[in-house]
């Protein structure tokens, strides 16, 4: 048995011997959905940075900055700097005043069933996106790192697991599964970059000498073919230190501009990240896990430069790929685990290979409990049922839920696998500052937010960041034939920009605030703003 | 309708000591949201916009756009390390209020 496999066997038992222990504290919806609340501010700290550094983060960013420098860091600080966001405007109140999902804070003042029923929508969409593309990068990554298992058994086995997590431990397990893989993706982390730094000697200078000597080239318009650009001049080479190898051209700036806006407010309003703080006792002890989150997920993306310009410079962007047929196809997802064989071995492969395997399951694991939330309990219990039912019903639809949703993941994500679906990535955190952002900012802290608001505010955010990406670059592109992975639909993109977010977040707020004046007849919020307020921002009456 | 047992929320806003909450927290909050949201900004739109200025080395081949990018770690940090203890005086402000306005927390 390879070492991968037995690093894997080892994870799975760990964690399922978790489930276990969890299963026999997970009756009622205040654990199935919440952990009980008494997961402390330290501990959900731990849980946050795990919830949140998924795939995209540990293998994408690494490979981001393998193949194209200083720009794939642009992600890494977006990344922490969204925490300020959740630290400054969301986390608290949203303790204070919501009980089990993202849809309690909205449906809050606003009772009509209709924003409840926005709201779960959005919510399912963001996370079903956001987890078809980490079981796509699941299946790539174990059958690439684990051989002799393929790419759809990868899918199934992650899927299984996810769904044995969720649906037994519920988020008690899940946040366990969390915290371990978080202590094992800082650790792997910190041994890979003092492992990069001591190939040389521990000057960071002459690290980044080394990164200065790798250079790229881009044209300011359009693909080189055969060494020259389409209007005829040579490309304009640049080195890895530098920026612009990915952001460049005419709209490079505002891609990268559109970008940040994605990052720094998505964040906020990603449904899986949000329910961690109803895990928590207290409005105190979620800022506590906000504190502790920032640090971890802060020095873990300072670390992003050496993982990626290590690879850049140890490994080199022409060796990061799988050979087929005696040809390297470039693989940016194989840059950390590529980097950590040349700096410590076949064994410390298989460790990050374990460890990219931990970081998806322990993020699917959370992605699919904010799912099954928010279809049980604001779908089936506030909606559907009015609220007339009994705990154990609750729990059981809730779990019924996490195994459709999980199945229904794993189906499209078998039928997605040759599609370039990391865009599904960016399309839930756009989603996630253009529908839901906005909504939570109003319903917070703005007293004249009404219903017709809320409902034009989502609606708008949420179709026009679909709509954007998948008449962007994204989806829309002319690739060459023999491409392992295409696009879905092969014509040039109508919109310009990867990142839909700056236009489609001021189109959220704008319809949110538009369609609050327009409703301002409607009458009075169901539930005055002053007892949200009051109790957002005193802990009165909280749960 | 609130009920019986839950408290006058429209009369706990009124009160003064509510009204120093709020005002206590936007003074500190919305020049923080804004600040951090400027200098984040100033990141993408100077690298985006002028990236031979920020190639600029200043400490071996360490450039001005790398620096500034880990600029943002600390002012993330610094910020965070601000907000909290200033919330410390929010939590007293809240636990005053709590126990004059006499809540339930359950």
């Amino acid at each position: 048995m390879s070492v991968s496999l037995s690093m894997f066997l080892l994870f799975v038992l760990v964690t399922l011997a978790i489930t276990y222990w969890a299963s026999r504290r997970t009756g009622t919806t205040t654990e199935f959905y919440s952990a009980g609340r008494r997961i402390t501010g330290f501990q959900n700290g731990w849980a946050v940075a795990g919830d949140y550094m998924s795939a995209a983060s540990f293998l994408g960013i690494a490979g981001l900055i393998a193949f194209y420098g200083y720009d794939g860091f642009m992600y890494s600080v977006g990344w922490l700097v969204a925490y300020l966001t959740v630290l400054l405007l969301v986390a608290e109140p949203l303790r204070n005043t919501g009980r089990f999902t993202m849809a309690d804070v909205l449906a809050f003042r606003l009772r009509r069933p209709v924003v409840r029923m926005v709201a779960a929508l959005s919510t399912l969409t963001v996370s079903l996106f956001y987890m078809v593309a980490q079981m796509v990068g699941a299946g790539s990554i174990v059958s690439l790192l684990v051989p002799g298992i393929g790419f759809n058994a990868a899918i199934v086995g992650v899927g299984i697991l996810m769904l044995v997590y969720v649906i037994f431990g519920g988020m008690l397990a899940t946040t366990w599964v969390q915290i371990v893989k978080a202590v094992l993706l800082m650790s792997g982390t910190i041994l890979l970059s003092v492992l990069v730094l001591a190939r040389y000697d521990f000057s960071i200078v002459a690290f980044f000498d080394a990164v200065g000597g790798v250079t790229g080239s881009f044209c300011a318009d359009g693909t080189a073919r055969a060494g020259v650009c389409p209007d005829g001049t040579a490309p304009i080479v640049r080195d890895f230190t530098q920026p612009g190898l990915y952001y460049h051209g005419r709209w490079g700036a505002l891609s990268l501009i559109s970008l940040g806006i994605a990052l720094i407010f998505g964040t906020a309003g990603l449904p899986h990240i949000l329910v961690r703080f109803y895990t928590v006792p207290s409005a105190k002890a979620a800022r506590t896990s906000v504190v502790w989150a920032m640090i971890l997920i802060g020095a873990f993306y300072i670390m992003t430069t050496f993982l990626g310009f290590g690879a850049a410079t140890l490994v080199g962007k022409a060796n990061i790929g799988t050979l087929s047929g005696g040809r390297l196809v470039p693989n940016q997802n194989l840059a950390a685990p590529l980097l950590a064989r040349e700096v410590g071995g076949e064994w410390f492969l298989s460790f990050v290979a374990a460890i990219a395997f931990a970081t998806i399951l322990a993020v699917v694991a959370g992605l699919t409990i904010a799912a099954s939330a928010a279809f049980a309990h604001d779908i089936w219990f506030n909606v559907v049922k009015r609220q007339r039912e009994d705990e154990r019903e609750q729990v059981m639809v809730a779990r019924i839920t996490a195994a459709f949703i999980g199945m229904l993941s794993i189906g499209l994500a078998i039928a997605l696998r040759t599609l370039n679906v990391a865009f599904l990535v960016g399309l839930a955190f756009a989603v996630a500052a253009s529908a839901n952002v906005p909504a939570i900012l109003l319903t917070l802290y703005w007293r004249r937010f009404n219903t017709t608001g809320m409902i034009a505010g989502m609606l708008t955010g949420l179709v026009s960041a679909v709509v954007l990406i998948v008449i962007g670059p994204s989806v829309m592109g002319i690739d060459a034939p023999g491409l392992a992975v295409r696009h879905l639909i092969q014509r040039d993109p109508l919109f310009p920009l990867d990142n839909p977010a700056l236009v489609s977040v001021p189109l959220g707020f704008l319809a949110a605030v538009l369609g609050t004046l327009a409703g301002a007849a409607e009458g009075r919020d169901d539930v005055p703003f002053s007892e949200l307020n009051v109790r957002a921002n005193t802990g009165l009456g909280s749960v | 309708m609130p009920s019986s047992s839950s408290p006058d929320w429209a009369a706990i806003e009124r009160t003064p000591e509510f009204r120093a909450l709020i005002r206590a927290k936007r003074a500190f909050v919305i020049p923080a949201s804004l600040f951090f949201v400027i200098y984040y900004f100033a990141l993408p739109i100077l690298v985006g916009y002028w990236p031979d200025l920020m190639s600029t080395r200043v400490i071996g081949r360490i450039n001005l756009a790398y620096l500034f990018a880990l600029s943002q770690f600390v002012m993330a940090w610094m910020l965070m390390a601000a907000y909290v203890r200033r919330a410390r005086v929010f939590d007293r402000m809240v636990d005053g209020l709590v126990q004059r306005h006499g809540g339930h927390p359950r």
